[in-house]
């Protein structure tokens, strides 16, 4: 029985999945370098409303979100809406929650359509971190304002005199922690450390992750979910497959990469962390009254979800072991129920620590208030297709990667339920259940 | 109030008066559109009178009554009704009179045109004779003179006053072309005072009132003029040497003289002559610049009468009339709603496919899927859709945003995922039976029941691609010209089990993709390719006969093709036509044979301009001279040229097209005369100012027509044999359209 006082049900049934697509997700940097979020983003959705065959009016809402956000494009919602040729009158905001933005940015559709206050809508993230807003130090910032401020040549020349040479250099935007000033490699090194998890075991979980990610694409089923992006004034270069996949990818290789956050004590490598990433994700979801009429059958069905928060100077990615007992609980179901659990890999380190979170007695008698241990997911249930150390991780899009490879393996099952977490910077955690 | 216009009893106009300025509201009685007629100028005079004559009124604006358009020109029924020159030299002087006391009234009482929509012929030459225009930067704002589409010029002062407001070289562009100006480039050319919202037209048209009263002048002095200065005058020259050309041939006799000749022999050059009407404005132009105002009036009314009623300006009038009532036309006497197309996926994605996704984007604002084998053929077919787009951005026709949404749209697939809600399908693939008959069965398993499916074929049967159908019912064909962007015919085509809603569908589709829509019934080569047939083929025998190549395009050339028979078949493709060719003698036997000579070329590898090779040498993709060697390989007579006049040639070549329209009439191919000489005129060149090949034949009389079809049967037997309407008409002395 879920939780009294939780709903998943609307007034027109539950939210479905419907339809979903991705871009291929690549390195930054590398063939998409000169496609910003909102282009990205813009292709996934286009493609989506296509490939769904559905007629672009009974969209009511989009939400997407990118973590680095573009100043040109504050709200990539809306820009994706008026840019993807969509009607203009359909309704757009921007989601931001780090890592689990796009299951931000499902949930809002799910909440809308359970509320009765929408019945379909389109949902996704993107980011691109090879067009990442470069910023200008503090000094020169408030410079530049007085400069624009003044009236005459001599007023607008005269607060740049008092710069000095490392004001002039730009600004990337930092993926650190602003409370703790950690990175987010510090962090996962900080919890393998606490939770013991080996190096070897980290290498290990890697190679398994691009093995599976491998097999999934030699089985076609990323086929189905990856478009081809076709680049360039003349469309010539076909981008059609994910670039950070390695089916050769073996233990020897990954156990000769240095450590890179901690170099003399640490465990954590390139190898067994996930890549920053260019690409984008998009769902079609509508109450199931609205896909019946429709005549489009549901991939999978949004069951129930939680969002949690932790001390950032702890644990910091330890958000999922709070998050998955809330939503399993919600959902009225434990972890034996579950058909399918879907963890966002930041690094191996970190799902590692998660999954000694679910498990050890020790741990959630110290910091679970002494609560039951969710328990051992089983390894024939876990990231069956691979995760975001193979795959990547566009920030944004993640989420939405993971629900649709997740509803289509739900869907192609024929029934189940499946559990999906992300951990996310802040010490958010997220966890959303699907079922079909 | 108006009390003082009341007593005219107005039914085209409403006058107010606010503040000593007449509001002139033009809305013409029982029209959407205004135009401007005897009645209309009669009451325009009356209205005019007593602006002039009450004191109380110090200035007027004129406005139209109507939502999108200001005057759209003269009314086209009335000059056609005329069937001397003098009644519409008349109308022409009577206009001169009119716009002349609206002119001189206006140095008194300022006249401001206030112009939103389309202020167009007689309807800007009313705009030209105010004291000042304001217009609207609404995109239905457009300014022109358009008459020398119609075979006639600007007979209401145009010629005259034009040149004098934006200058010679500007009013030999407008006039001659034809072509009309958005408000934008009206301000820029000096035609227009000022561009403003549509909201505050009327509050600039009384600005403009106020500033005439107190003498200043209506346009800021702009640029580098603001600047009195020496070094201004150096900017000046510096920053447009172009313009300081222009105006110091303009300015005085020599150059002007220059400057006609010049436009003259552009024109020639353009026109073989053939074209009387843009000669005629040239030469009232010239005749105002060079002897004076009052002997350019007096020769553009006079050559306004002589044109209405020349054979022309009759002919291009009724396909003016044809084309409006194509527009009306659903495609089917049927009553039924065409279904709404929301969605379009077209099979293949080369030129025509790209061309049909780019107007379908463009015109239709709706998703377009192409599919095609591969990313790279997708990617070609993106690319010419992204090629036709961006032109339109460079032109300023859309802006870059809105050409990326439109792009956004348009994608493509190697599967044909995304064509589950595709309400009409266009098969644009290569011209092979087996080919489209499997793409069809594919496409119907996916798409809807309701979904229309259209095959781009230009020879093949669509009955017999439509034999597999499970639902033939909801198959037709819709016959696109290359290349699509830019001709503006579309033939669908119906066969007997060919729905008459997913006809009215088809012909929705084509109209919003702006396209002149003609309905014929299937059969070998339908209307269009079917009437190509013999005229390419007659072509070639003349060829075999020892006609030279020159001389055979040249003589089409002249009769007003665009382009010469054989020019043509190197631009379709050698190898396109031979096959055309083999599948009309087949269907019509021994009379659409084309000399088996032809098959020679096929046989030494010419496809024309896509290899390089045809009839006339390539260098570097341009077409050069005729290419000799063509003459050996055809073998026969043709190796040693023999002279086939022209006339001979012109003629022959082209009773063949005239000939199997009429058959196609007999044959119930087409609905009407007026789709014929629709189809031939949109779709293959026929010369516009012939109306036709139905308007040309009731020109000449049937009879005239049968007997030099009867002469030639005699020396060529069979191919020339007449039609049986022609012998009917011959016979009764009827003509295809009512006279």
């Amino acid at each position: 029985m879920a939780k009294p006082g939780f709903n998943h049900v609307g007034p027109r049934g539950r939210a479905a999945i419907v339809h979903g697509i991705r871009t291929p997700f690549v390195k930054s940097g590398t063939v998409f370098k000169h496609l910003s979020a909102l282009e990205l983003g813009k292709a996934a959705v286009a493609e989506l409303v296509q490939r769904a065959a559905i007629d672009p009016v009974h969209i009511d809402r989009l939400v997407f979100g990118a973590v680095i956000p573009d100043p040109q494009a504050p709200n990539i919602a809306r820009e994706i809406v008026l840019a993807a040729g969509l009607p203009r009158g359909i309704d757009a905001y921007s989601v931001s929650r780090a890592c689990a933005t796009s299951t931000q940015a499902l949930v809002e559709a799910a909440q809308g359509i359970i509320a009765g206050d929408i019945d379909v809508a389109v949902v996704g993230g993107a980011e691109s971190l090879s067009r990442v807003p470069i910023t200008v130090s503090d000094n020169l910032a408030d410079a530049l304002m007085a400069a624009n401020s003044a009236k005459d040549a001599l007023g607008k020349a005269k607060p740049f005199l008092e710069l000095g040479a490392r004001d002039l250099l730009p600004k990337a935007p930092a993926i650190k922690e602003v409370s703790t000033g950690m990175s987010m490699g510090d962090s996962a090194e900080k919890m393998a450390k606490e939770n013991r998890i080996t190096r070897a075991a980290q290498d290990a979980f890697a190679y398994n992750s691009h093995k599976k990610a491998a097999a999934a694409w030699e089985k076609g089923i990323y086929d189905a979910e990856v478009m081809h992006m076709l680049l360039g004034r003349d469309y010539g270069q076909a981008v059609v497959k994910d670039g950070i996949v390695r089916p050769d990818s073996s233990l020897e290789k990954l156990a000769s990469l240095p450590p890179v956050f901690d170099r003399n004590y640490g465990s954590v490598t390139a190898g067994s962390s996930s890549p920053l990433t260019d690409g984008a994700a998009a769902l079609l979801v509508m109450s199931e009254e609205r896909a019946q009429e429709l005549g489009l059958v549901p991939l999978a069905f949004v069951r129930s979800w939680a969002f949690t928060a932790l001390d950032p100077s702890w644990q910091l990615l330890q958000g999922p072991v709070f998050a998955a007992p809330k939503a399993l609980e919600r959902a009225g179901l434990t972890l034996e129920d579950l058909t399918l659990v879907d963890m966002h890999e930041a690094f191996a380190a970190q799902v590692l620590s998660n999954l000694y979170g679910f498990e050890s007695k020790e741990f959630n008698d110290r910091y679970r208030g002494g609560a039951k241990p969710l328990g051992k997911v089983p390894e024939d249930k876990l990231n069956i297709h691979g995760g975001s150390v193979s795959l990547g991780h566009p920030f944004g899009a993640t989420g939405a990667r993971q629900a649709l490879t997740m509803s289509r393996e739900l869907s192609r099952r024929g029934e189940g339920f499946a559990l999906i977490t992300q951990c996310a910077a802040g010490g958010l955690g997220a966890a959303l259940v699907l079922e079909r | 109030m108006s009390n003082m216009f009341a007593h005219l009893n107005l039914s085209h106009f409403r006058v107010s008066v606010e503040e000593g300025i007449a509001l002139v509201t033009f809305d013409r009685d029982g029209d959407k559109v205004n135009s401007l007629g005897t009645p209309i100028i009669r009451e325009m005079e009356a209205v005019v009178d007593v602006i002039e004559r009450e004191a109380s009124i110090v200035a007027a604006i004129i406005v139209s009554g109507k939502e999108d358009t200001f005057i759209a020109g003269a009314d086209v029924t009335e000059l056609a009704a005329y069937t001397t020159a003098a009644q519409a030299q008349e109308l022409s002087t009577r206009a001169h009179k009119g716009f002349a006391r609206l002119e001189a009234l206006g140095r008194e009482k300022p006249i401001i045109a206030a112009i939103h929509g389309a202020a167009l012929g007689g309807g800007l030459e009313l705009a030209l004779a105010c004291s000042g225009r304001v217009a609207s930067d609404a995109d239905v704002t457009k300014l022109g003179l358009p008459e020398v589409k119609l075979g006639l010029l600007p007979g209401a002062g145009g010629t005259q006053r034009l040149p004098r407001l934006v200058g010679l070289t500007n009013a030999l562009d407008l006039i001659l072309s034809g072509k009309d100006v958005r408000a934008k480039k009206a301000l820029k050319l000096g035609l227009v005072d000022e561009v403003v919202p549509r909201p505050v037209l009327l509050e600039a048209a009384k600005r403009a009132v106020n500033k005439a009263l107190q003498g200043k002048p209506l346009r800021p002095a702009r640029g580098f003029t603001r600047l009195r200065s020496p070094l201004a005058k150096v900017l000046r020259d510096i920053a447009d040497p172009e313009f300081l050309q222009e105006v110091a041939l303009e300015e005085n006799p020599v150059g002007q003289r220059l400057l006609f000749k010049k436009a003259k022999e552009r024109l020639l050059e353009r026109t073989h002559g053939l074209y009387p009407a843009p000669e005629a404005a040239l030469d009232a132009m010239r005749t105002g610049i060079l002897e004076g105002s009052e002997a350019g009036y007096a020769a553009e009314a006079e050559h306004f009468g002589k044109l209405v009623v020349s054979p022309e300006a009759r002919a291009l009038i009724s396909i003016f009339f044809a084309q409006q009532a194509t527009k009306k036309d659903t495609g089917t006497t049927a009553k039924v709603e065409p279904r709404e197309v929301k969605k379009l996926g077209v099979l293949g994605g080369g030129l025509m496919g790209g061309g049909i996704a780019y107007v379908s984007a463009t015109k239709l604002h709706i998703p377009v899927r192409i599919n095609e084998v591969d990313d790279a053929a997708i990617g070609r077919g993106l690319a010419h859709v992204r090629q036709l787009i961006d032109k339109d951005v460079e032109r300023r026709r859309t802006t870059r945003f809105e050409a990326e949404r439109i792009l956004s749209r348009v994608t493509g697939t190697s599967s044909y995922d995304g064509f589950a809600n595709a309400d009409l399908v266009v098969e644009a693939v290569f011209e092979d039976l087996e080919l489209k008959r499997r793409v069809l069965l594919d496409v119907e398993k996916r798409v809807p029941p309701t979904c229309v499916f259209a095959s781009n074929t230009s020879s093949i049967p669509i009955a017999s691609i439509a034999e597999v159908s499970s639902r033939p019912e909801a198959v037709l064909g819709m016959h696109y010209f290359s290349p699509v962007e830019k001709m503006p015919l579309l033939e669908v085509v119906t066969t007997a089990k060919t729905a008459d809603w997913a006809v009215a569908t088809a012909v929705k589709v084509g109209k919003a993709q702006g396209k002149t829509v003609i309905v014929v019934r299937d059969g070998p080569g339908f209307y269009t390719s079917r009437i190509l047939a013999p005229y390419m083929n007659e072509a070639a025998w003349l060829l075999v006969e020892g006609a030279s190549i020159e001389d055979i395009d040249a003589a089409l050339v002249e009769m007003g093709f665009p382009v010469g028979p054989l020019t043509l078949l190197d631009e379709v493709g050698i190898d396109v036509g031979n096959k055309v060719a083999h599948i009309m003698a087949k269907a019509f036997g021994s009379r659409m044979n084309a000399p088996e000579a032809m098959d020679s070329l096929i046989r030494d590898g010419r496809q024309g301009r896509k290899n390089g090779r045809g009839l006339y040498v390539y260098e570097k993709g341009k077409k050069r001279g005729p290419d000799a060697s063509v003459y050996d390989l055809l073998g026969g007579k043709s190796r040693g040229r023999s002279r086939i006049p022209r006339d001979e040639i012109r003629e022959r070549v082209s009773l063949q097209m005239v000939n199997e329209a009429v058959r196609c009439l007999d044959d119930g191919i087409l609905r009407s005369a007026r789709d014929g000489d629709i189809g031939a005129v949109f779709g293959l060149g026929f010369p516009p100012f012939l109306g036709g090949p139905f308007r040309h034949v009731d020109r000449q009389g049937a009879r005239a027509v049968l007997e030099r079809l009867k002469h030639y049967t005699a020396s060529f037997g069979e191919r020339f044999r007449p039609a049986e309407g022609l012998e009917r008409h011959a016979a009764a002395g009827t003509t295809f359209h009512p006279m």
